[in-house]
């Protein structure tokens, strides 16, 4: 502290939590909302918890939305797990060992394949989105869980993020290794997976939440309803006619879908910032 | 950059190199060439045939006065977002960078909106200003005012850049953080010792120090605002009322899907690569910058 406060460090902590109050505030009215019938949330919002929780949630949960004739939730939350996970573990596995092959090895065209990775870089999604969604139809692949997390796996940016790591292992490591006649595949499994290990971690925790977070995809790619993630199952259930959304089913979804990632990023929070900052160098 | 020692072998990089080579090729570079391809292309009423017709769809599109309405919205909705979150989270910022007891149980309750879904955190955000039941929507209407999102353009645009700045201000919270803590405290006091005040320390030290934080975050607000809120526009307007909120991103998506111009969202999606090109390329350029620094 440079300078004697006269009242201390409440000025700072006063506009701290009003902060945290105005980002709280839509998700404790979201939890609120989730515990209340249709009939009080309709007639205008309280600021107290209902009595309805465990009826909504398991409703939610077990039987769907009934006039919106959608699928449970469960299964929703099913598949956005599969596919948060698909992505996240395909996106290691596949840029794992293409940055071993880029950084440990010589062989022709080796430059080329790392340009054809790199400028991927600059390509989301979104703007090549109806081309995707017809080579993603050619293959017999809507509704699949292939279709919805295989054209996501391709990262450069995990790529770069493994041959930078690999550049800081030091030489003498594979010399030692070459010594002890170990090949390349046991390097990789002895010694590089092991010194890997907080990065993969911090990779995970960015990746997952990238993949259950995932929108216009898996909007395009479900026709189903038992295929549909969780964050498109929510948008469903506001489309039906405005004055026919169960608001206080919509916010329960609301509430089970955020849980998830959210609580990734609270309980593994030192290795979510390690993972947010390298992504973004 | 290249390592000394390296393995031998034939196969085996071909083979580790693979699965990312073919999925990057199906899925990367053959829909892009066919994005550009299509931009060239347009397809009959029936979807039955297609005529090559060079420029007509970058044409017909710098020719409609929607295209420029969208690139519009985006800007302002990018501005909005962009001074918003960055305020409000650097702001934040200093203070938790003032109270060093705590620092790291704000950051916690600070950082989670980050992992909210942009669909999910427009849902949160309308039930809160749905006109008839919506706690702050229902206020503004008892108070006289003529509060309606889903007719009202300025009203709907208010909504979309609170949800968006909403999940970005723990982002941009968490870079500032950093940024303000690896700013030496000495300087600070020096200043202080030559008898500046506060406000005048912020200005002439730390806002100049903070400078490469703040660029590179413009950046990636500006990313976020073109790319990620596509999900927040489609849950709480769907681009409405009339096209107030329909940015370029949404009108490509629109566009092809349910207007069926393909051709059309091609050519858009095509200016759209370039522009994230642009961009890439200036946020690399200053990642080199700091390197060198």
């Amino acid at each position: 502290m440079v300078e004697r406060r006269r009242f201390g460090n409440l000025l700072p902590h006063a506009i701290l939590w009003l902060g945290i109050a105005v980002v709280v505030f839509p998700v404790y009215l979201a939890v609120v909302g989730s515990t209340h019938d249709a009939a009080t949330v309709a007639n205008g919002m309280r600021l107290t918890p209902g009595a309805y929780t465990l009826e909504n949630y398991y409703r939610t949960l077990f039987e769907g939305a009934s006039r919106t004739a959608s699928q449970p939730v469960a299964t929703m939350l099913f598949n956005s797990f599969v596919v948060a996970m698909a992505i996240a573990v395909g996106k290691i596995a596949i840029s794992i060992i293409s940055a071993f092959a880029i950084v440990y090895f010589r062989f022709p065209f080796r430059m080329t394949a790392f340009w054809v990775i790199f400028v991927t870089l600059m390509l989301p999604v979104e703007v090549r989105i109806y081309p995707t969604y017809k080579i993603v139809s050619d293959l017999g692949l809507l509704d699949t869980y292939t279709g919805l997390t295989l054209p996501l796996i391709a990262s450069a940016t995990a790529t770069l993020l493994f041959r930078q790591f690999f550049m800081t292992i030091p030489d003498e490591l594979v010399e030692a290794s070459k010594i002890d006649g170990a090949g390349p595949i046991r390097f990789f499994k002895d010694t590089v997976l092991p010194l890997a290990r907080t990065n993969i971690a911090a990779l995970f925790v960015i990746l997952f939440i990238y993949g259950w977070n995932q929108y216009l995809w898996p909007l395009l790619i479900t026709t189903r309803d038992d295929m549909q993630t969780i964050v498109i199952g929510i948008k469903k259930m506001m489309v039906v006619t405005d004055g026919f959304t169960e608001w206080q089913l919509a916010m329960a979804t609301a509430v089970l879908a955020m849980l998830p990632p959210v609580l990734v990023v609270v309980l593994m929070q030192r290795l979510f910032v390690k993972g947010l900052v390298e992504t973004e160098k | 950059m290249q390592k000394r020692s390296i393995f031998g072998g034939r196969l085996l990089p071909y083979a580790l190199l693979a699965p990312q080579l073919a999925v990057t090729l199906v899925f990367f570079y053959w829909p892009a060439s066919q994005a550009v391809w299509q931009s060239f292309l347009l397809e009959d009423a029936f979807g039955l045939g297609s005529d090559f017709v060079w420029f007509e769809n970058y044409q017909a599109l710098l020719s409609q006065p929607d295209y420029y309405q969208s690139a519009v919205v985006t800007l302002l909705f990018s501005l909005a977002v962009a001074l918003l979150s960055l305020g409000v989270a650097l702001l934040l910022a200093s203070q938790a960078d003032k109270s060093l007891r705590g620092a790291t149980t704000y950051r916690t309750l600070l950082i989670w909106p980050y992992a909210v879904a942009p669909a999910v955190a427009g849902v949160l955000w309308i039930f809160i200003f749905q006109p008839s039941l919506g706690i702050i929507g229902q206020a503004l209407r008892r108070n006289g005012v003529d509060w309606n999102p889903l007719l009202n353009a300025h009203h709907a645009m208010l909504l979309i850049v609170l949800a968006a700045s909403w999940k970005q201000i723990s982002y941009n919270f968490l870079f500032f953080l950093a940024g303000l803590q690896s700013i030496p405290k000495s300087v600070i006091e020096a200043a202080a010792i030559d008898g500046a005040r506060p406000a005048r320390r912020f200005w002439t030290i730390v806002f100049p120090l903070l400078s490469p934080t703040i660029f590179f975050l413009i950046v990636v607000n500006i990313v976020y605002v073109f790319f990620e809120t596509l999900g927040i526009i489609d849950t709480m307007t769907g681009g409405g009322p009339g096209k107030a909120t329909q940015t370029l991103v949404y009108k490509a998506f629109a566009d092809g899907r349910l207007g069926g111009d393909l051709g059309g969202s091609a050519a858009q999606s095509v200016i759209l690569m370039i522009i994230v090109i642009a961009l890439t390329a200036v946020q690399f350029r200053y990642v080199e910058r700091r390197v060198t620094y």
